[in-house]
């Protein structure tokens, strides 16, 4: 019996399926992206908290602000500065960032990961108090 | 079977403990009851097999060639060239440990490196230091070991309390079979004239005299003829079996134990009995071979050389015959060897026909390469098609459960065909637990050549699972006999259920056929083929 | 304590201070990021199928199948068609049975000699169940790891990803896969040491390969969950690794060390898989008592090195034994 070429074959399909993401991604430059910032979140500076940090744990400031919203009916947020900030995420995050685009979707694509919040606010849309 | 104690004691002192060091530095005792006697010198020189010498293998010296070391690396190196099971099985084994519990030795004996995997991996560390380049660097941390000595006479061992039986290939999730593991590590040991005496000596007889236990042809006749003289007793028709008859439709081949002692006779009578009634009725003439008159091969058991050596003789007999197709009997390893290697080692067997049995115009075409026939495959059929007349009454005294022989269990699929032809001749049939039968089976504990006498405490340990779980019908539904389709299991049995399920007697498929079967002229029988009294019929006896 | 399992612990937390330190410290970030990762990928694949073809030039002399049913026989009998294949598509279904579902672990029993003199052998289904948890949670993790080598990511891969957290527990939301990974490594290792003939039989080998995916799976659970590295940083350098367009070295240096610990390990399990008894992902497809079918009788197998071997014939036989068979009455071919 002779199956050399049936395992050469197999062999053959095994490293094309686990080198597939070099041909796949071969030649096509995809850096890092970089958010664009809105004329108005250039002018204010700062966020509610320091870049870094918002960079690493938005989605679990997020996460707080719509529990102490939804389930407090806390609206206040103060920052380490002292500085308060209405827990929003269309009117205070949006506000300044009103480039959904340009600024969330830019990491979330690359990343490929789909956050839940858009599943209620779509494309930045103001709430009605 | 004296030095051991009662069978209850026995099985309360099995322990499934781990010695505290690491099984590398685990000595290995080579004990009374559980080793066999070395292989005679005669034995190996008739088969002109390395290294024939008087050794004992409790002893220090075993009188090893100088370059005893490069042989077996050689040897070692040669398989795994030749075999890819051999070379994936010392690859892949994960060590899972799914096997351990699966072998009959290992419940029996609680020995650790009686675990399946541990077996294989007493030929791995080698591997691993000769082979591999883990191995060879990282040493012992690679799980690799030097071949010494005391590794060597660690394989032997331990290859010689291996069955092969493969319930731990069903189990394994790479199929690693550690039969085949134990054939490579066998061959290795022949190399240097390792073998035990209850392979050689029936190896080297088989060779010259064409069966096992070296009876010569006038003497096969002569035993055939003293069973024809009981058979025309009990059932008063005298039959006329053929030897080596030229022009015969079928030749037969079955183990020669059969022939040679009870309860094995009683089935080779079973067969007379069916091959003359086959004749009167229809015709049919299936003769005996002397020269091809071993259907067991237990050079399977010391290299794959020797067994096609012994093989050989099985087609080259139908040929010289110029029969149509061969007919086997019940046997297990024989199966195995006819079903998984006899055509690719000496066939193609073009000079042989398709089989067909000429009564009921079946074709076996599962046999249509090989063009051998199991004779449970070609009775099932014969009684499928009512070509029979029986009186499974006969058989009434027998409270009957099944075991499934290993190899024809694990090394071909022959589940059912023997089922029919019992529950066709006797009405008292009941199983053993799932676990136990069929792809489950547990080995009777002296297969592959491990049935001698001297190793009694490993056979009665060994086949202590399966005659536990025939113990079970045994309270349960009363069961009296074993049945079985394999010559071993009929040498082998009466001693382990007188031990461990006393009252429960061991029987042939066949010799159920034998007894069931109503011979057209013959008298009213009053005994079975063992002349005990069939039922209702115990008075006339005492006449 | 055991030796075998202290030397691969020891060895899996050497790994992690190397690549800590080598980044953290030494700023060796092309080294462990660059260099290493495609040497480990190099050598995979290349040894991978050099161990494949190895195999592959032993041939398979016998058709050997365990047969795990009933074969095909008479045409009334019924047949167990994939546990005792005849044919090669009844192969290829039980050989995906053995590989999508474990077939054979799925029977496995436990033994036991009860008190009352009877042996009971258990449906025993634990380790079943972790190992193809194991499996499949690696695989999953794997798939979904995708994104992070695909530009656009994939439908399928956001796909996976959505389901693998449907639960929408925690902030990043878990990934089942992760922590079914993590579990099921550390049930399979607690099952090494604590059953005594497991331990009995374990190698080095064995504890190794577990705790370098404990290892794996552990920082990506902190990357994720607890220090929150800088995703697409890490993407901008695994994309850059597959499209050969790689960031700027400032860029790398920038990414948390835990990242290229995680990755060290990574590429280091690449690099020792072949060598391993992790081969069994190859090997498993080449088992001859699974991959054949059960026809040995019905086909011819032909065996590539067949010799003809010394046989004892009948001529020699009756040349022995004339005188007695004529004696007997038996039939001869010379008759003196």
């Amino acid at each position: 019996m002779n199956d050399k070429g049936k395992i050469i074959a197999g062999v053959i399909i095994f490293i094309a399926l686990v080198t597939f993401p070099f041909w796949y991604s071969m030649g096509k430059a995809a850096p890092k992206p970089e958010p664009v910032l809105t004329p108005q979140a250039l002018e204010a500076k700062a966020c509610v908290r320091d870049k870094v940090w918002i960079n690493a744990n938005h989605m679990q400031l997020l996460n707080e602000w719509r529990d102490a919203v939804v389930r407090d009916g806390e609206r206040v947020y103060v920052n380490l500065e002292g500085k308060e900030f209405n827990m929003s995420l269309s009117n205070t995050c949006l506000d300044c960032h009103s480039n959904k685009a340009e600024f969330c979707d830019r990491c979330h694509n690359y990343a490929a990961v789909s956050p839940y919040c858009w599943d209620c606010h779509i494309d930045n849309p103001k709430e009605t108090k | 079977m004296s030095d051991l104690p009662k069978a209850n004691q026995l099985y309360h002192t099995i322990e499934h403990r781990t010695p505290a060091t690491d099984w590398m530095d685990t000595p290995t005792v080579i004990r009374k009851g559980i080793y066999c006697y070395a292989a005679n010198p005669k034995s190996l020189e008739a088969l002109s097999a390395p290294n024939p010498r008087e050794w004992n293998p409790v002893e220090e010296d075993w009188k090893l060639p100088d370059n005893w070391q490069e042989i077996i690396h050689k040897g070692f190196k040669e398989r795994l060239e030749k075999f890819r099971s051999f070379k994936v099985f010392m690859d892949i084994c994960v060590r899972c440990g799914a096997c351990a519990d699966k072998c009959h030795y290992f419940i029996g004996t609680g020995d650790p490196k009686n675990m399946p995997v541990l077996r294989a991996e007493l030929l791995r560390s080698v591997y691993r230091n000769d082979f591999t380049m883990a191995g060879k660097i990282m040493g012992r941390v690679a799980g690799a070991r030097p071949m010494t000595l005391e590794v060597l006479k660690e394989w032997w061992s331990y290859l010689f309390q291996c069955s092969e039986c493969r319930r731990c290939s069903v189990f394994c999730p790479y199929g690693i079979d550690t039969a085949e593991i134990t054939i490579m590590g066998r061959e290795l040991l022949n190399l240097l004239g390792l073998n035990i005496d209850w392979i050689a000596t029936p190896v080297a007889n088989c060779y010259r005299t064409g069966n096992h236990l070296g009876i010569q042809p006038h003497a096969f006749k002569d035993m055939l003829d003293f069973f024809v003289d009981d058979i025309e007793e009990i059932t008063g028709v005298r039959m006329a079996p053929n030897f080596n008859k030229k022009g015969a439709d079928i030749l037969f081949i079955t183990p020669s134990g059969d022939v040679f002692a009870d309860p094995g006779t009683y089935t080779a009578m079973g067969y007379l009995i069916l091959f003359h009634y086959l004749k009167e009725k229809y015709g049919l003439e299936v003769t005996w071979s002397t020269y091809a008159s071993e259907g067991g091969n237990f050079g399977f058991f010391t290299s794959h050389e020797t067994m096609k050596r012994l093989n050989s003789k099985m087609y080259a007999e139908a040929k010289r015959l110029g029969v149509k197709w061969i007919l086997g009997g019940e046997c297990g390893h024989m199966w195995r060897v006819i079903h998984q290697y006899m055509d690719t080692m000496n066939g193609p067997a073009d000079f042989l026909e398709e089989p067909v049995n000429p009564i009921t115009g079946t074709r076996f075409e599962n046999a249509k390469s090989t063009k051998m026939v199991h004779i449970t495959e070609f009775t099932a059929d014969l009684i499928k098609h009512n070509k029979l007349e029986l009186d499974p009454g006969r058989n009434d005294n027998v409270v009957l459960t099944f075991h499934d022989s290993c190899n024809p269990a694990r090394g071909m699929g022959l589940l059912e065909e023997p089922r029919y032809v019992i529950r066709n001749t006797c009405r008292h049939f009941y199983e053993m637990p799932a676990n136990t039968i069929r792809e489950n089976t547990f080995c009777c504990g002296s297969g592959s050549g491990l049935n001698a006498g001297e190793d009694m405490e490993l056979r009665l340990t060994g086949g202590l699972p399966r005659a536990n779980a025939v113990k079970y019908v045994h309270e349960k539904h009363g069961v009296n006999m074993l049945g079985c389709v394999c010559a071993i299991d009929r040498a082998v049995f009466p001693d382990l259920m007188r031990y461990w399920v006393p009252g429960v007697d061991v029987t042939g498929v066949h010799e159920l056929v034998g007894n069931a079967l109503i011979l057209p002229g013959e008298k009213e029988r009053t005994t079975n083929l063992r002349g005990e009294d069939l039922p209702g019929m115990e008075d006339e006896a005492d006449e | 304590m055991n030796g075998k399992y202290l030397y691969s612990l020891l060895a899996v937390i050497v790994l992690s201070l190397v690549a800590y330190v080598g980044t953290a410290l030494l700023r060796l970030q092309v080294f462990f990021g660059v260099i290493v990762p495609y040497l480990a990928m190099l050598v995979f694949v290349a040894m991978f199928a050099y161990r494949m073809l190895v195999w592959s030039r032993s041939p398979v002399p016998f058709r050997i199948p365990t047969t795990a049913g009933q074969a095909k026989s008479l045409p009334w009998i019924q047949r167990n068609r994939f546990d005792s294949p005849f044919t090669k598509w009844e192969v290829v279904v039980r050989m995906a049975l053995e590989i999508l579902t474990f077939r054979s672990l799925f029977r496995n029993t436990r033994m036991q000699l009860k008190e009352d003199g009877r042996i009971a052998y258990d449906l025993e289904l634990w380790l079943w169940l972790f190992a193809i948890t194991f499996h499949y949670a690696f695989f999953v993790v794997l798939l979904r790891h995708l994104r992070f080598f695909l530009e656009p990511v994939p439908y399928a891969v956001q796909l996976l990803g959505t389901v693998d957290t449907f639960l929408q527990i925690g902030t990043p939301v878990i990934s089942m896969s992760s922590f079914a990974l993590a579990g099921a490594v550390l049930v399979l290792f607690l099952r090494r040491v604590y059953l005594p003939h497991l331990r009995f039989i374990s190698l080095a080998a064995d504890y190794f390969p577990l705790f370098l995916i404990f290892g794996i799976a552990f920082t990506g659970i902190y990357m994720r969950y607890i220090t929150k590295i800088d995703v697409t940083a890490a993407k901008a350098l695994t994309y850059g690794l597959v499209s050969f367009h790689l960031p700027a070295v400032a860029d790398m240096q920038a990414i948390s060390p835990i990242f290229y610990v995680h990755l060290f390990f990574v590429s280091v399990l690449l690099a020792y898989f072949p060598f391993s008894k992790l081969m069994h992902l190859g090997g498993v497809f080449l088992s001859p008592t699974r991959n054949l079918p059960n026809n040995t009788r019905a086909v011819r197998h032909v065996n590539p090195w067949n010799y003809p071997v010394k046989v004892h014939t009948y001529d020699e036989y009756e040349d022995d034994f004339r005188d007695k068979m004529i004696e007997a009455g038996l039939p001869v071919e010379k008759k003196e």
